[in-house]
């Protein structure tokens, strides 16, 4: 049984709105840089940073890194065969990076990030924004930029759908008997 | 689990699936290399023992750094520093070698089946890094990686030669069978001493002429000729082996334009290949050190990280009780 | 299981009863009695012929021991004319008493020993050593096969004459191939002033210098150096053409590739005093039981192809291959858990002849009385000795087995001292029950 909480207008309004809160919170698109985390992150913040772009009339860079070889769980979820190159095609020195997520749960994601994220240079500040925090967290981590906060159970699955896969842009929410996303 | 430890122990079995896992995650491993912080933290307090009874350098650098790069606990030991000379049987260091509880142990070894006697012995991961006259799979996989970072079609429409001392060569082995797994055309060239009949059983062409043998390639393969050959009468004379077999320009022509050649170690010019063909723009032997370690970081993950989404490696057939191996049929 | 040895003393007079007496000397192929005094057949007659109340044995009356043969087939005790016995020198893989013991457990009631120990046995003084363990350990017979060359160096010839004197059966530096033409030569006209055969291992040094294995698919899968069949069969060409000239007695050992066997029946065909052996490895498995690099499949001459496989069974159908022999040839441990190309070469045998032999009756190859002649009477005939037949008069060596038990082999309980059997853990069909050697029994098998 799979509930909706955000369709297509919804996701768009949310990251239009974020896209706000980020110009407005940093001054501007100077010295501002997205990093989104394969695979749902990289979409959004190419999403965000378009968004941008229309407010400000420059677009941010954009970044990506894939963390699985940074994850503290690897060794219990085991070697996955789906792997995408990091790729941060901007200097992080002095820059102020947003890191985005599609859903902050137990926060584990956005540690091996915030370590993946610091091989590659020292960025002067990183935030946190995320289309979904479904609460549950298990480290001392919350997002700059919520999407929506919707309250879920740990048995509970958040599905996130984007165009850019080939699906409609959708928000579900559904029961599962392994309740990680 | 009831995975049990996987292995690498060559090629010849290894599924296409698996072979295109290691691949890609090579692929997207290969930018670790340009980061200001080339280390991942993924193989944090595992232990590989790259364990050389055979002198490589490069392999034992690469399979380091590979190592290092994933912060695991590196250890090496070569022939030397290693009691096998000391009449130490092999089994022996084995067990020694597993009272360090390695997660996995890369092994060179001269004998053929080393890598396979170790899995039976000790109780973790083992990469095949060369066994004797057996399998290379690691430089194989290397190699195939670099073909397919410069060939964009698919594997079916590639034809590779392979040129040399094909029955002493495992990098020529594990490469016949990755190639020939993920559907590639392989032709083996090489005078027939070097080349028995018996390689068409494994879906290659056999070639005495490399001339024809190249013949609208789109990836030359050249194998290191040893002098001691001569001296056991596969070949009368290296000069009358290069008369013959020595890749030239004229010979190159015949090739694809964009042909690409690769050369597994140090070129004896004028013996294998002429100086104006490896001064050419086909060669791309240096490119492949960044993708070597690329590829042995994707390995070591993908080995000793359990994962049921990940690779599965070459099974470790044991003996079954009832099955009988090798017995003849009768009646 | 229990075993005794010749040393208990053997009753006066012992019955064997209701068995099917397989006797191909004389030609008996069916239910009989054989009656046994003071370690001879003294009579062999239709069941219930030989009923030990009628005997008319003076003090013997009904108190003859009977052994009940029921369902069994009762045969000449097998002669295992190709053994290790590794004793004097490599008592760690093998001595005497191992391995006359684990003869009599598959049912050989005499083997004949290779040379190559250590000393060697090139001299009188050897032959005599093993000669009296073998009768010390009192399990099977033990006729040792004395060197060719001094030293099995393929240089000097050994003294024939003096080991014969001392008990030798035949002559062979087996595990080392003759070489020098010209040695083999004067080995088989020396050997004439004897009667004794020249048995050779047919390896061409040359052909198969540093290999492992058969050469073929399997060698250049796994990256083995492989000997090819040639390796053999040029040195079977070359010995056959030497008997021609010679006119001396030639027997090949270990038959294993399709080639010799045609040259051998050719041989045969034109009269030549040619003879063979195969071991059961040789017609069981084939080349492919290496893979894995099983070290117990590393033999020499080495398992070969299927084709080669069909061309022994043929052989040992039509006769042109006389005997079946093992090559047992056991190894410690340490010399089969390595490296394969550092592996000893060799497998164990005594133990399994029997069951594996057994596959060709079944198959079709052999009759049962096909399979004992060529494991009893033929190869007494090549060595010249008095053995392999139950006909009144002969020893009675004899082996009680059923054709139709089926059991698991364990190497780990095997009786040899070595446990390199590629076999472990096969489904054997066959069994040996019952063994005696000059009427007394060395081997019983109890469930
Ligand atoms: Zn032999």
């Amino acid at each position: 049984m799979a509930v909706e909480v955000l369709d297509s207008d919804g996701i768009r309004r949310a990251l239009t709105r974020i896209a706000h809160e980020i110009v407005e919170r940093n001054d501007g698109v100077k010295g501002l840089a997205l990093v989104g985390i394969h695979t749902c992150g990289v979409p959004l913040a190419r999403r965000i940073a378009e968004a941008i772009a229309r407010i400000e009339g420059t677009e941010p860079p954009v970044g990506a890194i894939d963390i699985t070889l940074y994850r503290d769980d690897a060794g219990r979820l085991g070697a996955t065969a789906h792997m995408e190159p990091s790729d941060i095609p901007f200097d992080l020195q002095e820059r102020k990076v947003v890191l985005v997520d599609d859903v902050l749960y137990t926060g584990r994601t956005i540690r091996a990030a915030l370590d993946a994220l610091i091989d590659f240079g020292r960025p002067a500040a990183v935030q946190l924004a995320v289309l979904i925090d479904r609460g549950h967290r298990e480290l001392p981590i919350r997002a700059d930029y919520v999407g929506k906060n919707v309250p879920t159970s740990r048995s509970q699955k958040v599905r996130v759908e984007l165009g850019e896969h080939g699906e409609r842009d959708a928000v579900w929410i559904e029961e599962a008997a392994n309740g990680t996303r | 689990m009831a995975l049990g430890n996987r292995h690498l122990l060559g090629l010849e079995g290894v599924s296409a699936e698996d072979i295109t896992v290691l691949l890609d995650t090579a692929e997207s491993l290969v930018e670790v290399s340009r980061r200001e912080v080339k280390k991942l933290p993924a193989l944090r307090g595992k232990t590989v023992i790259n364990f050389f009874v055979e002198n490589s350098t490069r392999t034992r650098t690469s399979f380091e750094i590979a190592a290092k790069r994933l912060s695991a606990d590196a250890i090496s030991i070569s022939s030397s520093s290693s009691s096998m000379a000391k009449g130490e049987t092999f089994e022996d260091t084995a067990r020694n070698l597993a009272a360090m509880s390695p997660d996995c142990i890369v092994v060179r070894h001269p004998a053929s089946g080393a890598a396979r006697f170790l899995a039976g012995v000790v109780d973790c991961s083992i990469i095949n890094a060369g066994d004797g006259s057996h399998e290379h799979p690691t430089q194989a996989l290397l190699d195939l990686l670099t073909i397919r970072q410069r060939k964009k079609c698919a594997w079916k429409d590639l034809v590779v030669t392979i040129v040399g001392d094909i029955v002493h060569s495992r990098v020529a082995r594990s490469n016949l069978f990755g190639l020939r797994t993920l559907g590639a055309t392989v032709r083996l060239a090489g005078p027939p001493t070097l080349l028995p009949e018996e390689f068409r059983e494994f879906g290659a062409e056999l070639y005495y002429d490399i001339g024809s043998a190249v013949q609208d390639a789109d990836v030359i393969m050249m194998l290191r000729i040893q002098h001691e050959r001569m001296a056991s009468n596969y070949f009368p004379t290296l000069n009358e082996y290069a008369r013959y077999f020595c890749l030239n320009a004229e010979k190159v022509a015949r090739a694809k334009p964009d042909v690409i050649i690769l050369h597994p170690g140090p070129i004896n010019r004028g013996i294998e290949i002429s100086s104006e063909v490896a001064d050419g723009p086909y060669s791309v032997i240096m490119s492949q050190v960044a993708n070597g370690v690329a590829l042995r970081m994707a390995l070591l993950y993908q080995l000793i990280i359990p994962g049921a989404d990940g690779i599965r490696g070459s099974a470790l057939v044991e003996p079954a009780v009832t099955a009988a191996p090798g017995r003849a049929r009768i009646e | 299981m229990t075993t005794r040895n010749q040393r208990n003393t053997a009753p006066p007079a012992l019955l064997v009863r209701g068995g099917h007496l397989v006797d191909p000397v004389s030609g008996r192929d069916g239910l009989f009695d054989v009656l046994i005094e003071h370690g001879r057949v003294v009579g062999v007659g239709s069941p219930g012929s030989l009923d030990p109340a009628q005997l008319a044995m003076p003090g013997m009356g009904s108190d003859v021991p009977v052994i009940d043969a029921r369902g069994l087939i009762v045969a000449p005790g097998f002669v295992d004319m190709h053994v290790h016995l590794r004793e004097p020198g490599y008592e760690y893989k093998e001595t005497i008493e191992t391995g006359t013991r684990a003869a009599v457990a598959g049912g050989v009631t005499s083997v004949a020993c290779m040379a190559n120990t250590d000393p060697v046995n090139d001299n009188a003084s050897v032959t005599k050593y093993i000669i009296d363990k073998g009768a010390e350990a009192g399990y099977a017979n033990v006729y040792p096969i004395g060197a060719v060359s001094v030293g099995l160096k393929g240089e000097r010839m050994a003294e024939f004459g003096k080991m014969v004197e001392a008990g030798i059966v035949a002559v062979s530096d087996d595990g080392m191939p003759v070489a020098d033409s010209s040695l083999m030569r004067r080995a088989l006209e020396y050997a004439r002033m004897f009667d004794i055969p020249v048995i050779v291992h047919e390896e061409d040094p040359g052909l198969c210098c540093g290999a492992v294995m058969n050469e073929g698919t399997v060698s250049v899968r796994l990256g083995l150096r492989g000997m090819p069949s040639a390796g053999e069969s040029v040195m079977v060409a070359r010995d056959i053409e030497l008997a021609r000239a010679t006119r001396g007695r030639l027997h090949i050992a270990h038959i294993s590739c399709a080639e010799a066997v045609e040259m051998v029946r050719r041989a045969k065909a034109e009269g030549l005093a040619v003879t063979a052996e195969a071991a059961p490895h040789h017609f069981i498995l084939e080349e492919s039981a290496v893979d894995g690099y099983n070290t117990n499949a590393k033999m020499k001459p080495p398992l070969r192809t299927a084709r080669d496989v069909e061309a022994v069974r043929q052989g040992l159908a039509d006769g042109t291959i006389d005997a079946i022999a093992t090559d047992h040839a056991p190894h410690h441990r340490d010399e089969k858990v390595c490296e394969f190309d550092k592996a000893a070469f060799g497998i164990l045998g005594l133990e399994t002849m029997l069951p594996l032999s057994l596959e060709l009756v079944r198959a079709g190859y052999l009759s049962m009385t096909r399979l004992i002649d060529a494991l009893a009477p033929a190869p007494s005939r090549i060595l010249g000795i008095e053995r392999g037949t139950l006909e009144p008069g002969a020893v009675a060596d004899l082996v009680l087995f059923d054709p139709e038990r089926e059991w698991t082999l364990t190497a780990a309980t095997m009786v040899s001292k070595s446990r390199n059997t590629p076999f472990d853990g096969w489904k054997m069909k066959g069994r040996v029950v019952r063994t005696l050697v000059g009427g007394v029994t060395v081997w019983e098998h109890t469930e």
